[in-house]
């Protein structure tokens, strides 16, 4: 083959991707193999981290789990289904009190306790998504806001306070890791908190990819026709901000677990606008983004604050503002305009294959 | 029925703060078709100018000028270098880039200026009006200086040809292209407005509140809930959105017993998003209808 008819097949290539017809599909098998690879080696070596690692930065890479399964929660429900949130850190709070009361006051082990910080934010989501069905872009922002800025203040609510404990908060202890395995606490709380994320991540992967998946996408994408082609979007919507807070809410258990304390202050709506900033900055409606964006959640405000106290702020906006220059749709943007240049630049030898 | 009245003449004073800064979120909303998350921020750091301005021993009204016209240039400069760049990009990395600018301001203020709270004069006076204790005359003052504004700002958009020029860049900004309009300049000029009367909110609140980086923080979130309140698309439901907010969480605060006090801020925005339910729009504005 020549270089020049090479390239016309390149270019019919991309132009083909599209539609996964005939041509397209050993592209297709051959780009999933990738990703599985690509999984794969991220597992291992996320695996492998806590042997090598500061006893410090493995409590750090926890965190960052901890949020980029937060951030996941909040991009269902934006990214995928296209409606906006302020309110997750009051998902976050809930999840996480929910642990520490069930751990602190009735001394239940803290593994039993995410299911029940799932549920309560499942059913507190779907009803707050039924409201949230009325309203769009603005108004829901200052609706689910309104959630955000509540939630400090009821659980610093006198009544509730034998439960809450108040202003004070809460203070639980952290779990050992059982079987005797010869690691510490921390490395263990790891391990435990990677393999919550890897099973809700696969989850989320597999209802993105599924049928429900898809009529989420299409209520993102127009409602109007999502409706006509017969999708309930009434029961997807509120369902999708269910699932939504149940994972934030399992984010926020784990986080408490890790964390060992649970303060009303912590929940307040600055959080929220954390987890949209990771959101952001991973790309919305990408799902390994938020990985990206959890690192930059947990990692960057350090960074700013090392460079200068007084200033960390304008250092923190600063990096903020050259990452949005740099990449409008976030890291997984940036990845996949990356990625269709690098297909398209011609290689003949790469193609001979 | 007295204790009602003072509470609803309480709620007005603080009102007045949020219809403020409920005008300017309106503003950059109908100039940039989103809200700015550093709107109280730029009004923080305007105030900030004119305190210094002041220090430096300038009269008061020419202070308040001189920072009138710097953070009209200054709300020029933004669009022109922040927000101009990433016009296309998607409203999530835009809000985004505002949170950043958000966080550059407030700490940058807070280095020039530090933490410390700092009183702000007001040319009103504090002196007491109608006998009661709950509504002076700098807060009257300022309930004035709000209804004013929003006089101007009615006849700039119904009576002048920029305001007409202005009003059809942001309802459709292809046709106004087409007659010659330069969109782009009327965003700028929008930015500008929007600077220039948070700058004027920035220095009415700040005799209340008193001066601080942080000051505008929850002042914008009233401001913004009663901005959606009124509805964004209305200047006038803005300001009586503000006003609204006051009042409700003032009188709620009163007279729902037991735990009003320690909740009002919560029962203020859950009667709001109540509001929301049967009005999605705002009380006064107009329900968006799209091509489909």
């Amino acid at each position: 083959m020549t270089a020049p008819s090479d390239e016309v097949a390149a270019k019919e290539g991309v132009a083909r991707t599209p539609a996964p017809a005939r041509v397209g599909r050993s592209a297709i098998v051959r780009g999933d193999r990738g990703r599985r690879l690509a999984i794969l080696a991220a597992v291992i070596a996320a695996l492998l981290i806590p042997i090598f690692a500061r006893g410090f930065l493995t409590f750090q890479l926890t965190q960052v789990m901890v949020y980029a399964l937060a951030i996941l929660g909040l991009n269902l429900l934006t990214g995928f289904n296209g409606q906006f949130s302020l309110g997750h850190s009051a998902f976050y709070g809930i999840g996480a009190y929910t642990t520490a009361i069930m751990m602190s006051r009735w001394d239940i082990p803290y593994f039993w306790t995410l299911p029940a910080a799932g549920g309560v934010c499942f059913a507190v989501g779907f009803l707050f998504g039924l409201p949230a069905l009325r309203l769009q872009g603005l108004y829901l922002a200052l609706a689910t806001f309104a959630l955000a800025i509540a939630m400090p203040q009821i659980l610093k609510f006198q009544p509730l306070e034998s439960f809450t404990g108040g202003v004070q908060g809460l203070v639980i202890d952290k779990p050992d890791p059982p079987f005797g395995l010869p690691i510490d606490a921390d490395q263990w709380l790891y391990y435990f908190t990677l393999a919550v994320l890897l099973v809700m991540f696969a989850g989320a992967a597999n209802l993105v990819r599924s049928r429900t998946g898809r009529a989420i996408m299409a209520i993102r994408d127009n409602p109007i026709a999502a409706a006509a082609m017969g999708i309930n979007t009434a029961l997807y919507k509120t369902l999708t901000f269910g699932v939504s807070a149940l994972y934030t809410g399992v984010a926020g258990a784990l986080g408490a677990i890790v964390v060992q304390f649970v303060a009303p202050d912590s929940f307040n709506f600055l959080l929220s606008i954390s987890f949209l900033v990771g959101l952001v900055i991973g790309g919305v409606g990408s799902i390994p983004g938020c990985l990206v964006g959890g690192l930059f959640v947990l990692f960057v405000p350090n960074i700013a604050e090392s460079v200068s106290t007084g200033l960390a702020g304008v250092i923190y906006g600063v990096i903020l503002l050259l990452v949005i220059f740099v990449m409008p749709a976030g890291t997984a943007g940036f990845a996949r305009i990356l990625f269709a240049r690098l297909l398209r630049s011609p290689k003949p030898e790469g193609r001979s294959r | 029925m007295e204790l009602l009245l003072q509470q609803v003449l309480a709620g007005l004073a603080t009102g007045g703060i949020y219809a403020c800064m409920a005008l300017a979120v309106v503003m950059i909303y109908q100039a940039i078709d989103h809200l700015n998350f550093a709107q109280g921020e730029m009004a923080m750091f305007s105030t900030f100018i004119a305190w210094q301005l002041i220090q430096w021993g300038l009269p008061y009204w020419v202070a308040f000028a001189i920072t009138v016209v710097v953070s009209f240039v200054a709300g020029i400069l933004i669009d022109r270098v922040l927000f101009r760049p990433i016009q296309n990009a998607p409203i999530l990395s835009q809000v985004v880039a505002f949170i950043a600018l958000f966080s550059i301001l407030n700490s940058s203020a807070g280095q020039i200026w530090d933490f410390t709270i700092k009183s702000f004069p007001t040319p009103f006076g504090h002196t007491s009006l109608f006998g009661s204790t709950l509504i002076d005359t700098h807060e009257a003052g300022m309930i004035g200086v709000t209804l004013g504004m929003l006089g101007l700002l009615y006849l700039f958009f119904r009576r002048t040809r920029l305001g007409l020029a202005m009003r059809a860049a942001a309802a459709n900004p292809e046709s106004a292209r087409l007659v010659g309009i330069r969109v782009g300049w009327m965003t700028a000029l929008g930015w500008g407005m929007a600077a220039a009367i948070g700058a004027v909110a920035g220095m009415l609140i700040a005799p209340v509140v008193f001066l601080e980086p942080n000051m505008m923080l929850g002042v914008l979130l009233y401001g913004f809930a009663g901005a959606v309140l009124g509805g964004m698309t209305s200047p006038g439901g803005a300001v009586a959105g503000g006003f609204a907010v006051g009042v409700i969480e003032n009188v709620a605060g009163t007279f729902i017993p037991y735990f009003g006090r320690e909740l009002k801020l919560t029962i203020a925005l859950i009667l709001i998003v109540a509001v929301l339910m049967v009005r999605p729009s705002g009380i006064f504005g107009r329900q968006a209808v799209t091509r489909v």
